[in-house]
């Protein structure tokens, strides 16, 4: 069990966002959420997966919904800690811990905000390493886990549970729409896990590994090293190219930001960037040279910050790194749920750090 | 069609007078503590030079008194923050993320009430307007002076903020008040905080305005007065003391103007080398392109339009390292013409390897013979090396780009740069600043959310809208163009959800007869 101190949260910040790979959302306004609360008194505890008893029940939160309204309504922790609540209620049993859906983004700081309002610690896992757009593109969906039931919850008091459906397609279709009608934005608590589908399914380690890549960033400007260096050591990732974005073309399909960004890497050198909410795929001369579930962090040159789909812009300086892909997605059901293909890709992924 | 255009920068206020699209007469005085002498100082600098006569139609000026005064925390009221989002936001209430001795000198109390909307233009909440005459009580009962509101999705629906602004009218009759909606984008936090920075110098700027039309009056010119905006368009006096955060950075944008003026170039990069530093950023179509990031004013996280500037420590001041080569960041400042080598001073400064370089022609150049060579070409090297590198990151296209010099120190600018076609350096180059607030023109702006149309139609009904914006500013219909386009897709949203932004810029109404008949020359900013 280790305590969590606002160094902690500060460092979790930046490194969330880096494992967003491009989406996520930004976590600053849960850091403000969590400056606050540690300026009364306030305990976080971070646990191992491996603490926790079979039978122990633990709580999936997150966010759904749009960055740009979160911008608006904020993020409020009692709304977060109420789709926990509502979950007891629905389920009739409390919950052991509490923990992220995706590391990546401002989802991943969510467990720390329940935590601090419930009383129970933050478990050091999540279900996706990093961010993706889809409900089901997690390891919980990998492992066929039961993607029901479902608690949404509106600051003005609107609370809908989502109480059963057949598949994880069917979750993203019924609740994107409750969703949609809050304002395209929730508050909520997935499918609660048992202690053994945790320990079995769950990512571990990812919140302390989010902390410490950010740690690693805060520490290497502190001192003018090299923060990407420095996040290559700490985390065993590859550095792919660094360059100048000279292009960037969105579109809105579906409801998901989908575009790409042109590098230039030398006179004449172009290398493309694909998203989808998230970075996808990299080409180099028309081939694929790095993919999704390999995580693909694109990074502010100067400071190793994460630069986000929504906001890269012309003339930025950029370096790309590749950051190794959780063991779960790398099965053949976790590359047909977030390989290259699960993105409407024609080709089959081959990770970078297999030479 | 004459104009004077005035910057009251720290240390200088420069003045120029133009007739059509020629400089007349440029001038520098020392700014005073009280700004009215500095301008005095000026103005009768002028009148020395040139005669100024009395036929002046518009007095244009450019300040960063007010971004000053947010960085030194002086002359800030107290504000009475308003914000209509409850239930929602409430964990972040007005002014949670400031900096503490800025938040306790102009924290006058926060409400948060219940109303708003939504992106889609759905109302969030009806609006609690005996929530909003309760506040407006406390406000009275606290005697607070200036108020800011802010609802949630403003920029999409302004209403609740415009109803909310009428209560506190009726029940704080005095009391100055700032709407969000008028500042800021999609941003709740940032938006609020610019809202108040606002408020909390709307009584400073009013004194400060009021003061700069004293000195223009009591030095015998009589024609109306504009306070130039970040984006280098300007708007009347009084509507610019309604919004000072608006006049921020007015400074370095006039520079750059000044210098698409001066060099009839709308396209290129600009790089203005001062004392301390060197600004570089991007004229597009005549304008600084604009950044769309965060930025932080005196600490505070706010979200307005600000140009992209990028300020580095290279200036002619800059002190230098003999060993390294390094150049600056610290510099001596206006203490130049003491401490320089060739003014008999014993620290080395950019200035001085320009003198020995034979670069610049300052001082004795006779103190300076003695520099190795090794240490003369080490310093310009590094100077062109960082200007290269600047460059580069500034620029947005592909390809070779112009290079516009301007500013006391441009001479360290080498003739051939790589990545840079031709460098342009223009006459009157070191008062651009002023020359920039002269020719200022009238913007209009939108930053929104359109649903359920298409591309082409969310942006021409985004241009028709900033059109109505400019010519309500002040602006000549007849001289209307578009200067800026941009479209963002929002991920998630249904209904092809497009955030547009727009600018329009035009003359101002009742100045511009006259200017084209100017033997047909049309400079770059008609264009």
């Amino acid at each position: 069990m280790t305590p969590i101190g606002l160094d902690d949260i500060e460092a979790l910040a930046v490194g969330a966002w880096i494992l967003g790979t491009g989406g996520g959302g930004s976590p600053h306004h849960a850091l403000l959420c969590l400056r606050r609360i540690f300026t009364k008194s306030a305990t976080i505890e971070l646990i191992d997966p491996s603490v926790l008893d079979d039978d122990d029940l633990v709580a999936v939160v997150s966010y759904m919904g749009a960055p740009l309204v979160i911008q608006e309504r904020l993020v409020d922790s009692a709304q977060v800690a109420r789709a926990v609540t509502l979950m007891q209620e629905h389920l009739g049993r409390h919950f052991r811990a509490v923990m992220a859906l995706e590391i990546g983004g401002g989802n991943g700081m969510l467990p720390m905000l329940a935590a601090a309002q419930l009383g129970i610690p933050v478990v050091d896992a999540d279900a996706m390493g990093r961010a993706y757009p889809e409900a089901q593109m997690t390891s919980f969906a990998v492992g066929d886990l039961r993607p029901a039931p479902l608690t949404t919850v509106d600051p003005r008091g609107i609370e809908v549970i989502v109480s059963n459906v057949p598949t994880w397609k069917w979750m993203e279709r019924a609740s994107r729409k409750v969703c949609v009608e809050y304002g395209s934005i929730a508050a909520t608590c997935k499918a609660p896990r048992t202690g053994a589908e945790v320990k079995r399914w769950g990512i571990p380690g990812t919140t302390s590994k989010a902390i410490r890549l950010g740690r690693a960033v805060v520490e290497a400007n502190r001192h003018h090293r090299d923060p990407i260096e420095a996040i290559l050591t700490s985390e065993h990732g590859k550095w792919l190219f660094a360059g100048k974005i000279v292009e960037v073309e969105r579109r809105t399909t579906a409801g998901f930001l989908r575009g790409k960004a042109v590098v230039e890497v030398a006179a004449d050198e172009h290398i493309v960037l694909d998203f989808q909410n998230e970075w996808t795929v990299i080409w180099r001369d028309g081939k694929p040279i790095a993919s999704t579930p390999d995580l693909i962090c694109v990074l502010n040159s100067d400071s190793g910050e994460a630069i986000g789909t929504e906001v890269i812009r012309y003339g930025q300086r950029v370096t790309a790194i590749a950051l190794p892909s959780p063991d779960v997605f790398l099965t053949q059901q976790g590359l047909e749920n977030v390989g290259p293909r699960a993105f409407g890709y024609d080709f089959d992924f081959r990770s970078v750090f297999v030479s | 069609m004459k104009r004077i255009g005035i910057d009251v920068g720290g240390t200088n206020t420069d003045a120029v007078l133009i007739s059509g699209y020629d400089v007349l007469a440029s001038v520098k005085a020392p700014t005073s503590e009280n700004v009215t002498g500095g301008i005095l100082a000026a103005l009768s600098a002028l009148r020395r030079e040139v005669d100024v006569g009395d036929d002046v139609e518009a007095v244009l000026i450019g300040t960063t008194h007010f971004i000053n005064a947010v960085v030194q925390r002086r002359s800030l009221a107290k504000v009475g923050a308003i914000r209509i989002a409850a239930p929602a936001t409430t964990e972040l209430p007005p002014l949670c993320d400031w900096p503490t001795d800025l938040g306790r000198i102009i924290d006058g109390g926060s409400w948060i009430v219940e109303g708003g909307f939504d992106y889609d233009g759905r109302r969030f909440m009806p609006l609690d307007r005996a929530a909003i005459r309760k506040a407006c009580r406390d406000i009275r009962n606290n005697g607070l002076a200036h108020v800011a509101i802010t609802g949630m999705f403003s920029p999409l629906n302004a209403e609740d903020e415009q109803i909310a602004a009428g209560i506190v009218l009726e029940e704080c009759p005095h009391a100055s008040i700032t709407c969000s909606h008028e500042l800021g984008g999609i941003g709740l936090l940032e938006r609020e905080n610019a809202a108040i920075l606002n408020a909390c110098l709307v009584h400073f700027a009013q004194e400060t305005i009021e003061a700069f039309g004293r000195a223009v009056a009591s030095a015998g010119i009589d024609a109306p007065l504009f306070i130039t905006q970040n984006d280098g368009t300007a708007v009347t006096a009084d509507q610019a003391a309604a919004r000072p955060v608006y006049s921020f950075v007015s400074g370095p944008t006039n520079s750059m103007r000044g210098a698409a003026f001066l060099s009839g170039l709308d396209d290129a990069i600009v790089i203005d080398v001062g004392g301390t530093t060197s600004d570089f950023g991007n004229l597009i179509s005549g304008f600084p392109r604009t950044a769309n990031d965060v930025v932080h004013v005196g600490g505070v996280r706010t979200l307005f339009r600000m140009p992209d500037l990028v300020s580095i420590g290279l200036g002619g001041g800059s002190v230098i390292n003999p060993d390294t080569c390094a150049i600056g960041p610290t510099s001596v400042g206006f203490r130049l013409v003491e401490k320089a080598l060739v003014f008999g001073g014993n620290t080395l400064t950019a200035s001085d390897i320009a003198v020995a370089a034979r670069l610049a022609n300052m001082g004795e150049r006779a103190k300076v013979a003695h520099l190795p060579a090794r240490l003369v070409d080490g310093v310009l090297a590094r100077a062109r090396t960082t200007i290269e590198d600047y460059v580069d990151r500034t620029t947005t296209q592909a390809g070779d780009v112009t290079l516009l010099a301007v500013g006391g120190g441009s001479f360290f600018v080498p003739e051939k740069l790589a990545g840079v076609s031709r460098v342009v350096r223009v006459e009157h180059g070191d008062c651009a600043n002023a020359i920039g607030a002269a020719i200022a023109q009238i913007a209009g702006e939108v930053d929104q959310v359109f649903q359920g149309l298409t591309r082409p139609e969310a942006i021409a009904q985004a241009r028709e809208l900033a059109e109505q914006r400019a010519i309500t500013a002040g602006a000549d219909a007849k001289t209307l163009s578009l200067v800026e386009a941009e479209d963002i897709p929002i991920a998630y949203l249904p209904g092809n959800a497009l955030r547009v932004k727009v600018k329009v810029v035009g003359e101002i109404a009742n100045l511009q007869r006259g200017v084209r008949t100017d033997a047909g020359q049309v400079p770059s900013v008609y264009a």
